[in-house]
């Protein structure tokens, strides 16, 4: 059963302002069922991050498509889901982990995850339950549970970053080098919780420029090359 | 679609000046900007239409000038429009078009659904009443008449927006800036609206007050569920506060969408514009 089927996928950008366009990436096509975990890689700028963004909807892609088969909606097109649609998929069906943490500010970590569950519809008290769960799986200090996280180091930040997508349990979960400036202790916590998420059923799609470090757990590796992608291992 | 919007905006105009057969024909050509230079009317919104859901923030942005303002005004009954349309989703107003109801009817939505704060604290307050006194205004206004009750409410309300309750009865006037912005969300909030109008609300507010303001705006939306049309030049409380953004430019929207898209992937040329000159 596909769970997610990119067909001809191409993204552009124009700046009227300097009057250039540039194609980003272009002839993408790829499939994914469900509970596989796909890595991309390739060299920076080759449009890797473009890939998960217009699948996130952060950017309105202008050619193509990508269905996902969404609980909610049935086997949807992403490019052509409404605004409200988009929201409640990113509230309960696709998560993403970026590089930086970007949340509100003035919010303790613990709240950032309580509030992430009660999006979704938990109540307080679950919540509160799971969020510490979730903080102490990423090995984050308790110290830390009622500070605010612009005072973490950058590992902290992304540990906090991931326990918010994964609290979620999102069936799609879009992993933007997620494990970019950790040290070796912190990807390999990274790497358990995402063997966790593969065995419990969710699919991802990651991004990685150390890829040996996810080796055996991706079904399937794309290398970007020449603004599109192609299959280098798995299939 | 999956689920009803709680308001509707259906081709909403509106110009100040009667217009003359250069500008009627909507021939765009003969206009500067939004301003017909042969007999001096200003199209200040122009086929504005969108939808509001539940428990949404919905953000408006543009450069000063845009519309921003009069579709708030419009929406609110502080204008006549000159044409479009406004459904609430209500079982009282079902399928009427609330800019063409009675004036008490008007009222009636405005004291009871409807909540404003002005970007200027003087349109939303009398500031020579007491702040309690002016949460009471709109309270009596919605049909209260006991006076322990709207006691109660006004003072739990003063709590939430973190003014001193020693202050209570105590003139906005004196108060500072942020603090009648405080007291003014406080009123609007008296009647438990289902929508909420915010315009400019942290304009001219310094950032320990701005952040005050939007964290009470985001425990407002959290907690009480209100859907909320926040319009802003500052794309930073647009990025913290909406879901989803419209961006007007001369009277209309040229551009809606996911928050997050509008300023990481602006389509229009205005829009990359204003996300470029972002600090």
């Amino acid at each position: 059963m596909t769970f997610l089927e990119v067909r001809n996928f191409g993204k552009s950008f124009t700046s009227h302002q300097l009057g250039s366009t540039r194609q980003a990436v272009e002839n993408i096509n790829f499939d994914l069922d469900k509970g596989q975990f796909i890595g991309i890689i390739g060299k920076s700028g080759s449009g890797k991050s473009t890939i998960l963004k217009s699948i996130y909807r952060t950017y309105l892609p202008d050619e193509g498509s990508i269905y996902f088969d969404s609980k909610r909606f049935g086997f949807i097109d992403l490019f052509k889901a409404s605004e409200r649609q988009m929201i409640y998929l990113r509230k309960h069906e696709i998560g993403y982990v970026s590089q930086f943490l970007n949340v509100m500010p003035r919010t303790t970590a613990r709240h950032l995850v309580e509030q992430a569950l009660m999006e979704m519809g938990a109540v307080k008290e679950t919540a509160a339950i799971r969020a510490e769960q979730a903080l102490t799986h990423f090995d984050l200090d308790p110290q830390l549970w009622d500070t605010f996280p612009n005072t973490f180091s950058g590992g902290e930040k992304l540990r906090l970053n991931i326990a918010i997508a994964t609290v979620k349990e999102p069936r799609l979960l879009l992993l933007d080098e997620p494990t970019a400036s950790l040290d070796q202790q912190s990807k390999v916590k990274v790497r358990e919780v995402i063997e966790k998420l593969k065995a419990s059923g969710t699919t991802l799609i990651g991004i990685f420029h150390d890829i040996e470090f996810m080796e055996n757990l991706c079904d399937k590796v794309f290398d970007m090359k020449n603004k599109s992608c192609e299959l280098v291992h798995g299939g | 679609m999956y689920e009803q919007p709680i308001l509707q905006v259906k081709h909403l105009n509106k110009q100040f000046g009667s217009g003359c057969r250069h500008c009627t024909n909507a021939a765009q050509a003969n206009l500067i900007k939004n301003y017909c230079p042969k007999c001096g009317t200003i199209y200040a919104c122009r086929n504005v239409s969108f939808d509001v859901y539940p428990g949404e923030i919905l953000g408006i942005v543009g450069e000063s000038g845009s519309g921003k303002s009069t579709v708030m005004h419009c929406l609110y009954f502080d204008k006549e429009v000159t044409a479009g349309e406004v459904y609430l989703h209500d079982p009282e107003f079902e399928g009427l078009n609330l800019l063409t109801i009675s004036s008490q009817k008007k009222r009636y939505v405005r004291n009871h659904k409807y909540g404003m704060v002005y970007q200027n604290p003087v349109k939303g307050l009398k500031m020579n009443f007491s702040s309690i006194g002016n949460i009471a205004e709109k309270l009596i206004a919605a049909g209260n008449r006991n006076v322990t009750a709207m006691q109660r409410i006004g003072q739990d309300l003063l709590e939430t927006v973190h003014i001193p309750l020693f202050r209570m009865k105590e003139a906005p006037g004196n108060f500072s800036g942020g603090m009648q912005q405080r007291v003014q969300i406080a009123k609007a909030l008296s009647n438990q609206p289902p929508i909420l109008f915010l315009d400019e609300v942290t304009t001219g507010l310094d950032l320990s007050v701005q952040a005050a303001v939007i964290d009470l705006i985001k425990l407002i939306q959290r907690e009480l569920q209100i859907s909320m049309i926040v319009v802003s030049h500052d794309l930073a409380v647009i990025r913290m506060l909406a879901d989803r953004t419209l961006v007007m430019l001369n009277g209309e929207v040229i551009e809606q969408g996911l928050t997050d898209q509008i300023l990481e992937d602006p389509a229009h040329s205005y829009t990359q514009q204003l996300v470029y000159s972002m600090l």
